[in-house]
């Protein structure tokens, strides 16, 4: 069989098109390959809505962290500790328990299958890391900022907008790009721990352990799994990059943030 | 452990848990607590030197040396640890069993690889068949240790690079105008006052190290969660004298309570000495503790 | 006097010889400590279960030192050949991609069927949704068949998922199920698959010296019916 024959069958099986059974004997490295970037797709699923989504709760979590009443302060500040306190792997565990109770009540039956739970549990997730990384980037704003807004008559929503949101972006944006990092690595963690598996529609670790499984040998799978990563990883500092340059577009040349030479970077 | 445990069966609630509670497997899980921590311990100097190598790899001036640490940080930070680690550990272990064989059996002349086996020289065995399980354990807890270094040293790395970057550069031009060599402007001058850029980074690096501890049974070392996932579990009472149902969520929340409080506690720490090391420094933090003072 | 034999052993530069001396050491014998009645950690915190009690009578007719240790079961086969310990003992179906990888002693138990844990009798398990751990023989059959599969991670949260509705039956050795079966009104179905191949040890395929000792001691077993007794006595499977 053909290199080529292989990705049509299996480059699209992890969201369940193409051949029905994993190859199962003479495993050759283009199905493992193939296999293994077929379930990229949901690790690139996970982790890219999870990034989309997060990203507004956690500007909002920011703000009220940063906000006056403690009614609004205290639980966005349990929020981004319990989130950011615990390991993913129990989360996802509590999670998976939570989903199945409110599931055997009648509500949200979706919610216990991975691609929808374990994509809550990822939004959260991010959501208390980014939360903690805008909510830094706000206590820095400068002050000139705030007061020149204040000069040009801007207030509330339109200040917010227009001044003090830009600059806590710009300000976290490097630490933010290594969050995004660590949040498609996590992906890797939703069908090794709680969530079921359903006909075989993994992504790219579960195949990789699959092929692993299968021959025996954990120096070709995990490898290439490895290899997949390095590139998206890549393109996700490409793509951070760019926004990057826009979000310092108006700033003389050298005083730009340069993203890879910020220090606290890590969440 | 107590004498009143040797018929479970009849105790009443109380003693029953107090009996439960300090099963040998229970005992075992206690001491994983104290493996983790042990490990965290370890680990954490030992990153921090990988990382500082890595970092000064990469400033170097020498090509080969810089592309070598920028790799390094590059590609080890791009895969994920838990890949990293399903593969890693045999791959250092057959390592070292192949320099230890080169060593010390060069007379050696059957092939290494053996269809699928991989076979070294006894005496070149790590740790030798013959030495005691103990040997064992610390063997495969040291090659834990060091895949969790690599692995965060390539973090570190790029935190004290970055924060190598940081230091104005004012401050290494001045040194250079007293006449201090590159070397020396490195460790006198800038290494002193990296460590306050750096501090924010590996505060968040050492939270992400506590919560990567559960992929430690990965490694091969019995961790908390291996235990708590094993006591967890339904017991029958054909195979234990304590039986009971899928008690999974309540070892669980234990886990949960465990590691926010050492998030917690960790956090506290850092905070502290961020504003130790901000003292003096010329940055926002230290410039605030003047006016203070002043 | 042990060390002694170590140094002339590798003077001797032979490596059937160094081998046979290492194992008049210790042999170490890998398992998996999670899959009663099989293998498992008992209350103290040892490998118990029917391998432990086989596995210590192998090696006393074997008169062999041997030393129990756990490892995770994903890795167990890669940690066999790379050495780290030298036989494998954690109720192993002896199947032909495993065969092409190490190598097995005879059977010590006969081949089994799988059985299907459900929550009623009359689930039809062709058009139900079938749980299995990941990556077993179990979870290859029901693929393979077509039927509607779903996998988890470890063999307790397969029987949970049946407990809790998440599948309508579970497919995995009769041994693990049945202790579960009567309990929340979980009950065993009928029907049952004739999946893998008798239970045996794994050894690393260098290793012919250390299989001829074990396949011997299973023999001995055989041959004077305690090996029937110890799965009589453990319920693992049906007997000789």
């Amino acid at each position: 069989m053909s290199c080529w024959q292989t990705i049509q069958d299996y480059g699209l099986r992890s969201i369940g098109i193409g051949e029905r059974l994993l190859p199962k004997t003479d495993f050759t490295l283009c199905q493992q390959f193939t296999l293994i970037g077929s379930g990229m797709i949901w690790n690139i699923y996970f982790g890219a809505l999870a990034l989309f989504v997060g990203f507004f709760i956690a500007s909002a979590v920011a703000l009220g962290k940063n906000a006056g009443p403690a009614w609004i302060r205290k639980p966005c500040e349990w929020f981004i500790f319990v989130f950011r306190g615990s390991p993913l792997f129990i989360q996802f565990f509590f999670a998976y328990f939570i989903f199945l109770k409110v599931k055997q009540l009648g509500f949200m039956p979706w919610l216990t299958s991975a691609q929808a739970g374990a994509l809550v549990v990822l939004i959260l997730n991010t959501a208390a890391y980014s939360g903690e990384i805008f909510y830094g980037a706000l206590r820095s704003v400068p002050r000139g900022d705030v007061e020149a807004a204040d000069a040009y008559g801007l207030a509330g929503w339109s200040r917010f907008r227009r001044i003090l949101w830009p600059t806590m972006l710009r300000l976290g944006w490097p630490a933010y790009t290594n969050e995004a990092i660590f949040l498609f690595h996590a992906t890797t963690l939703v069908f090794f721990s709680a969530f079921p598996t359903l006909g075989q529609r993994g992504d790219s670790l579960y195949y990789a352990s699959y092929f692993a499984d299968k021959t025996f040998n954990p120096f070709i799978p995990y490898p290439i799994l490895a290899g997949y990563f390095i590139l998206l990883t890549l393109v996700i500092v490409g793509l951070f990059g760019l926004i990057n340059m826009r979000l310092n577009r108006h700033l003389p040349q050298e005083r730009r943030v340069r993203l890879r030479f910020r220090p606290n970077l890590l969440r | 452990m107590f004498e009143f445990c040797a018929d479970p069966e009849t105790l009443d609630t109380f003693r029953w848990f107090a009996c439960y509670l300090t099963t040998g497997k229970h005992i075992g899980m206690y001491w994983s607590v104290l493996t983790v921590l042990a490990l965290l311990a370890i680990t954490a100097p030992a990153a921090l030197f990988f990382g500082f190598a890595g970092a000064s790899a990469a400033r170097s001036h020498v090509s080969p040396v810089s592309w070598l640490g920028k790799a390094y940080i590059a590609v080890v930070r791009g895969v994920p640890d838990i890949a990293f680690f399903l593969f890693f550990v045999i791959a250092l272990d057959q390592m070292f069993e192949y320099l230890r064989h080169k060593v010390k059996c060069p007379d050696w002349t059957e092939p290494i690889r053996q269809g699928n086996d991989f076979i070294v020289c006894d005496a070149a065995k790590l740790p030798l068949g013959s030495s005691p399980q103990w040997v064992h354990e610390t063997y495969g807890f040291f090659l834990a240790v060091l895949t969790f270094a690599i692995v965060f040293g390539a973090f570190t790395a790029n935190v004290l690079f970055g924060a190598m970057r940081a230091v104005p550069r004012a401050q290494i031009e001045t040194a250079e105008a007293y006449g201090m060599s590159r070397r020396q402007a490195f460790w006198r001058v800038l290494v002193p006052q990296m460590w306050v850029y750096a501090l924010p980074g590996l505060g968040n690096l050492w939270m992400i190290l506590i919560k990567a501890t559960p992929l430690l049974f990965l490694l091969g070392v019995e961790d908390i969660v291996y235990w708590a996932k094993d006591l967890g579990e339904t017991k029958h009472a054909r195979f234990t004298d304590y039986p009971h149902g899928d008690w999974r969520i309540w070892y669980f929340l234990a886990l949960l309570v465990f590691y926010l409080t050492f998030t917690w506690i960790s956090e506290k720490v850092i905070n502290r000495l961020t504003k130790r090391l901000s003292h003096g420094q010329a940055t926002l933090g230290g410039d605030a503790q003047r006016k203070v003072t002043a | 006097m042990k060390k002694l034999i170590l140094t002339t052993a590798a003077l001797a530069l032979s490596a059937g010889l160094a081998i046979a001396a290492s194992h008049g050491a210790t042999v170490r014998l890998g398992t998996e400590g999670a899959y009663a009645p099989w293998n498992f950690i008992n209350d103290n915190g040892e490998v118990d279960g029917f391998e432990r009690e086989l596995g210590d009578e192998l090696c006393k007719r074997a008169e062999l030192t041997c030393e129990w240790v756990t490892n995770e079961w994903d890795s167990i086969i890669p940690n066999l050949v790379s050495g780290n310990y030298d036989a494998i003992i954690a109720g192993m179906s002896i199947t032909d991609e495993r065969d092409e990888v190490i190598d097995f002693t005879q059977a010590y138990t006969p081949p089994d069927p799988s059985s299907y844990l459900a929550t009623s009798a009359d689930v039809d398990v062709e058009s139900a949704v079938i749980a299995a751990q990941a990556a077993t023989i179990q979870a290859a059959f029901i693929a393979e068949q077509g039927w509607t599969l779903v996998e988890f991670a470890t063999p307790e949260e397969t029987v949970a998922a049946v407990r809790n509705g998440e599948a309508d039956a579970v497919l995995a050795d009769k041994a693990y199920l049945e202790p579960f079966a009567g309990q929340d009104g979980l009950v065993m179905l009928e029907r049952s698959e004739m999946i893998g191949g008798g239970v045996g040890m794994g050894l690393r395929e260098s290793d012919g010296e250390l299989r001829a000792k074990f396949d011997a001691a299973i023999q001995s077993m055989k041959d004077d019916g305690t090996l029937n007794t110890l799965i009589a006595k453990w319920e693992v499977a049906s007997t000789w």
